[in-house]
């Protein structure tokens, strides 16, 4: 590395042992896919890192709008990182509608590198500016590079001979070419990965490479020397072992796959293309060889239905959605309560009630997910709170789903879904296999005889010979599981119900901190895509002396059998989440701990600081 | 080795469990016939069956000795999808009725038939909902009085065959509960039929819409108003097995005659071609009872299955890609290694 950034002295500064990069741009822009090939960059430098693509809910929003700004942020590091970074330090701006919906996160004296190609009067209309501010001295807190990035891409390119509109996407190449130097990143991965994705068009491969290769020169050339420092970000201390990056959406999918193979049964994936959950039908859609049989169903209700009648006949039934479609899949989830047939629901949440904002996350759905149904209807529910964690999480869910015979929600979200980090490869052969059985035995046999251990129904499927029998959604009788509308009966097998479900703690771990003590002062609890700002909060806050711990919840319902005893030894609670305090009542009527919420619903994640604040506060430190 | 399967009687398909639909229900007639039907093409229990949606009409998998899926309202034909696609060796039977096929339904009735799944659908039709106390159905007709139309209603009726055939679906029949002569043969070959095949029932509602169908139904009646179509088969009908339909000449619609009336001769009658969707189109939108009720196979024209395509792109995926393993998509696109 040649040119290094001065290592900072004061508190804020300290954090450039990990840097903060956001691109943002027209959603024509491919600003995506910069920001996702310069993950993979950073990723094979041996950086620990986490991103955070941010797009528009319109396909095609009006060129220069505001509303039509697509952003992808990186947070990466020698430290671990957690999160995709508070405050960006640096922002890349494509055009002025950019500049504007982004400007207020970057931190004061960061970066900003803006493309004047497009900062012209129709864009300043559109963008809602009266003068150019670049000009206007708006942005004197900052330290500015205006390039025409335009101008410079079409030179590089010129001699592809490309329409002009074909010549102007491979910007975001020159402007990830420059941003590539800026932290001395490779670019070899990106020429590999262009020359693959345009193997048709090799012209329009070549040109691209061009724009990366003329970006990073431009940057090399010394052109910018003085006026841009660059910084030197050494390789994290992860864990040794191989490594890829992994997104949410990905590791669902990877884990319904790993989970079928333990569980010995094919997967049956029925859905209903929904955002942010569609992603999980797509990389299913194309792993066929395993056995994964997808069905993109007519609507929500269908695709749950299909899916708990894939179960019925001895498949693993899976059905994802985000909240709205959970709602339309409220009474097929019942009936798969009633019947007692495995099923795996998941819930990429995203901002509602109703349409909500679809495009942006949120916590929301965890009412609907524990309470959420007609009748005594309980379910497990589990929350993976990170992308990688969804790997495990759904062999947990498709695990508890078989051996209690029983639907269990997964719960992901729009951030989990989308965002990248690093991943360790798990050894899938150090998974713990939990093979089928399927009742096949005559004697003594009733579909609703069940393990005195685990409450579990036995699993009979069509085609088994001699044990013909009828399920349905009317209560059936413990003894026989004819439809019994006895009063008696019904009381019991309601418990019964409560009880198998209830008794799912005793196999589930136990609660232990992530981070800090078992008893204190402060327990910070969280669950699902909070947790990287909460375990840096709350490491931060420790390093200064607190005595705070981040107690991160994976199971929701039941929740884990030791968690009221863990809660009762801090003295103060505070439950961050991005809704109204869902999980904090959940917390609050099981244990009666007089827990505090910290509630963002902004459809952004939680920053670092807001979380630190709130522990600060609280501890009155 | 294989020791032939005993020969199941009618009697072999029912249950022990008390059948609770009104004493008098058509609904007992057809469950008859499809314990005959049943017994007939030699039906193995234990590979057959039965899904329902909610209504009387969707009780009926209780009554079955089959494997049987008492699912919610409307949605028999996704459950009925995912069961035939996990195990496409099974034979399942949809019963749904007027209210939960056309009604609650409607969109999952299109689709299954649309996909062409092979299943065979029985849609019991009494024009009423049952269950829920007599209001009026998607096909009731209109100035239906019910406890929620007490003026008679409005809205149009809709024709289960017509929206099958719009649908898509490649096999359509109509009959009667208690046509116990035909019924179980119409199906076996609903049965015997590769994708979905839709068989409407005439069905009386004894307690809310007692005679409804009664003008063809009435077995005094039912010679000069019912006209039961056969491939191949010039379509008469009546007493003496002289009415006919022809095409009315000069149009594309059909027309009542009688043979050796206004010079009317045997060959003008119109032979029935099961395969033609155009005729099918003619004879399921006849109305009664300026014609016969048109009962029977009208339409058969089978087309590949979708359980058979969903397979063969598994087993496309399975070829292509053979030797994959989890391992090895874990580790494809760009990995590195930290020491
Ligand atoms: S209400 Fe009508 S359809 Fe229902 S069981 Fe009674 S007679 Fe049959």
């Amino acid at each position: 590395m040649n040119v290094i950034a001065a290592v900072p002295h004061d508190r804020e500064m300290r954090e450039l042992e990990s840097v903060v990069v956001r691109f943002a741009g027209d959603s024509g822009d491919g600003m995506q896919l910069t920001g996702s090939q310069f993950t993979v960059a950073t990723a094979l430098e041996g950086s620990d890192l986490a991103t955070f693509p941010d797009f528009p809910a319109e396909i095609r929003a009006p060129v220069g709008t505001t509303y039509g700004v697509s952003a992808f942020q990186i947070n990466f590091g020698s430290s671990r990182v957690l999160t995709a970074g508070d405050a960006p330090d640096v922002l890349v701006a494509m055009n002025p509608a950019a500049l504007k919906v982004n400007i207020g996160d970057l931190r004061a004296g960061g970066l900003l590198v803006v493309d004047t190609g497009s900062f012209n009067e129709r864009n300043f209309q559109k963008a809602g500016y009266e003068a150019n501010p670049l000009t206007d001295n708006s942005l004197a807190a900052y330290q500015v590079l205006s390039i025409d990035m335009s101008a410079m891409t079409l030179e590089a390119v010129k001699s592809f001979e490309l329409s002009q509109k074909e010549a102007l996407r491979c910007k975001n190449m020159w402007t990830l070419g420059l941003t590539l130097w800026m932290f001395g990143r490779p670019r070899q991965p990106i020429v590999e990965w262009l020359k693959a994705k345009f193997a048709k068009r090799p012209d329009i491969a070549e040109a691209n490479i061009a724009a990366l290769n003329a970006g990073h020169a431009y940057g090399e050339t010394a052109e910018l020397s003085g006026q841009v420092k660059r910084y030197a970000i050494g390789k994290a201390s992860l864990e040794p072992g191989l490594y890829r990056t992994v997104t949410g959406g990905q590791a669902l999918a990877w884990g319904l796959v790993a989970a079928s193979e333990l569980a010995k049964l094919p997967i049956f994936f029925g859905s209903y293309p929904i955002t942010p959950a569609s992603p999980v039908l797509h990389h299913l859609a194309s792993m066929k060889e395993f056995g994964v049989m997808t069905f993109q169903a007519e609507d929500e209700i269908a695709a749950i239905c299909s899916a708990i009648g894939a179960s019925y006949a001895g498949a693993l039934g899976v059905t994802s959605s985000s909240g709205p479609g959970i709602a339309l899949k409220g009474e097929a989830i019942g009936l798969a309560i009633a019947t007692e047939l495995p099923l795996v629901i998941l819930n990429t949440q995203r901002a509602g009630p109703s349409t909500g904002l679809p495009t942006k996350t949120e916590q929301s759905d965890l009412y609907q997910a524990v309470y959420g149904r007609n009748g005594d209807a309980p379910m497990p529910v589990l929350a993976a709170a990170t992308p990688a964690d969804c790997f495990n999480m759904a062999i947990e869910a498709a695990r508890l789903a078989v051996k209690y015979m029983t639907p269990v929600m997964l719960l992901s979200d729009g951030y989990i879904a989308n965002a990248a980090e690093p991943w360790k490869l798990p050894d899938l052969k150090s998974l713990k296999p939990f093979p089928v059985t399927f009742r096949t035995e005559k004697e003594g046999f009733h579909p609703f005889l069940r393990d005195p251990k685990t409450l579990a129904r036995v699993w009979a499927v069509p085609g088994t010979p001699g044990l013909q029998h009828r399920i349905g959604g009317i209560e059936r009788n413990y003894d026989s599981g004819h439809i019994s509308y006895d009063a008696a009966n019904h009381q019991r097998m309601t418990e019964t119900r409560r009880n198998k479900v209830l008794g799912i703690a005793n196999d589930i771990p136990l609660q232990t901190t992530e981070s800090g003590n078992s008893s204190g002062k402060l327990a910070v609890v969280g669950w699902g895509s909070t947790y990287g700002a909460i375990e840096q909060a709350v490491r931060r806050a420790r390093k200064d002396g607190l005595d705070v711990s981040h107690i991160h919840l994976r199971y929701i319902w039941p929740l884990p059998r030791n968690l009221g005893e863990l809660l009762r030894g801090f003295e103060k609670v505070i439950v961050p989440e991005m809704n109204t305090g869902q999980l904090l009542t959940v917390l609050r009527s099981e244990y009666l701990v007089p827990a505090q919420g910290l509630n963002k619903i902004s459809g952004q994640p939680f920053k670092i600081a807001d979380i630190l604040a709130a522990i600060h506060q609280t501890l009155g430190a | 080795m294989n020791e032939p399967l005993p020969k199941l009687l009618p009697k072999d398909f029912a249950t022990d469990q008390e059948v609770r639909w009104c004493p008098g229900c058509g609904d007992y007639a057809i469950l008859r016939g499809v314990q005959k039907a049943l017994a007939d093409i030699g039906a193995r229990p234990e590979t057959t069956v039965f899904i329902s949606g909610i209504g009387c009409s969707s009780r009926f998998p209780y009554y079955m000795a089959t494997y049987g899926f008492h699912t919610i309202h409307g949605r028999a034909p996704s459950f009925a999808t995912g069961i035939k696609l996990v195990n496409p060796k099974l034979d399942v039977w949809i019963v749904t009725g007027d209210g939960d096929g056309l009604s609650i339904g409607g969109n999952h009735l299109l689709h299954v038939l649309r996909r062409n799944v092979d299943v065979q659908i029985l849609l019991f039709n009494n024009e009423i909902y049952g269950l829920t106390k007599g209001q009026y159905s998607p096909t009731s007709k209109i100035g239906t009085r019910s406890p929620s139309t007490p003026m008679g209603s409005v809205d149009a009726p809709l024709s289960p065959c017509s929206f099958a055939l719009g649908a898509g679906a490649r096999f359509i029949a109509r009959s009667i509960d208690t046509a116990q002569k035909q019924l179980p043969d119409l199906l076996a070959r609903a049965h015997a039929h590769k994708g979905a095949s839709f068989v409407e029932i005439y069905q009386n509602c004894i307690v809310y819409n007692d005679g409804v169908f009664e003008a063809f139904t009435d077995k005094a009646l039912a010679a000069d108003s019912q006209i039961w179509v056969e491939h191949g088969k010039p379509m008469l009908y009546g007493k003496d097995g002289k009415k006919g339909l022809r095409l009315k000449p000069g149009t594309l619609e059909l027309e009542v005659v009688a043979v050796g009336e206004n010079g009317v001769s045997p060959s003008d009658i119109l032979v029935h071609d099961e395969t033609n969707k155009t005729l099918a189109h003619l004879l399921i939108n006849l109305e009664r009872p300026k014609f016969p009720a048109v009962l029977g196979v009208i339409y058969c024209n089978p087309a590949a299955e979708y359980e058979e395509a969903v397979e063969a792109q598994m087993e496309a995926a399975r070829t292509a890609k053979s030797g994959a393993s989890l391992e090895k998509v874990l580790k494809s696109g760009r990995t590195w290694v930290v020491e």
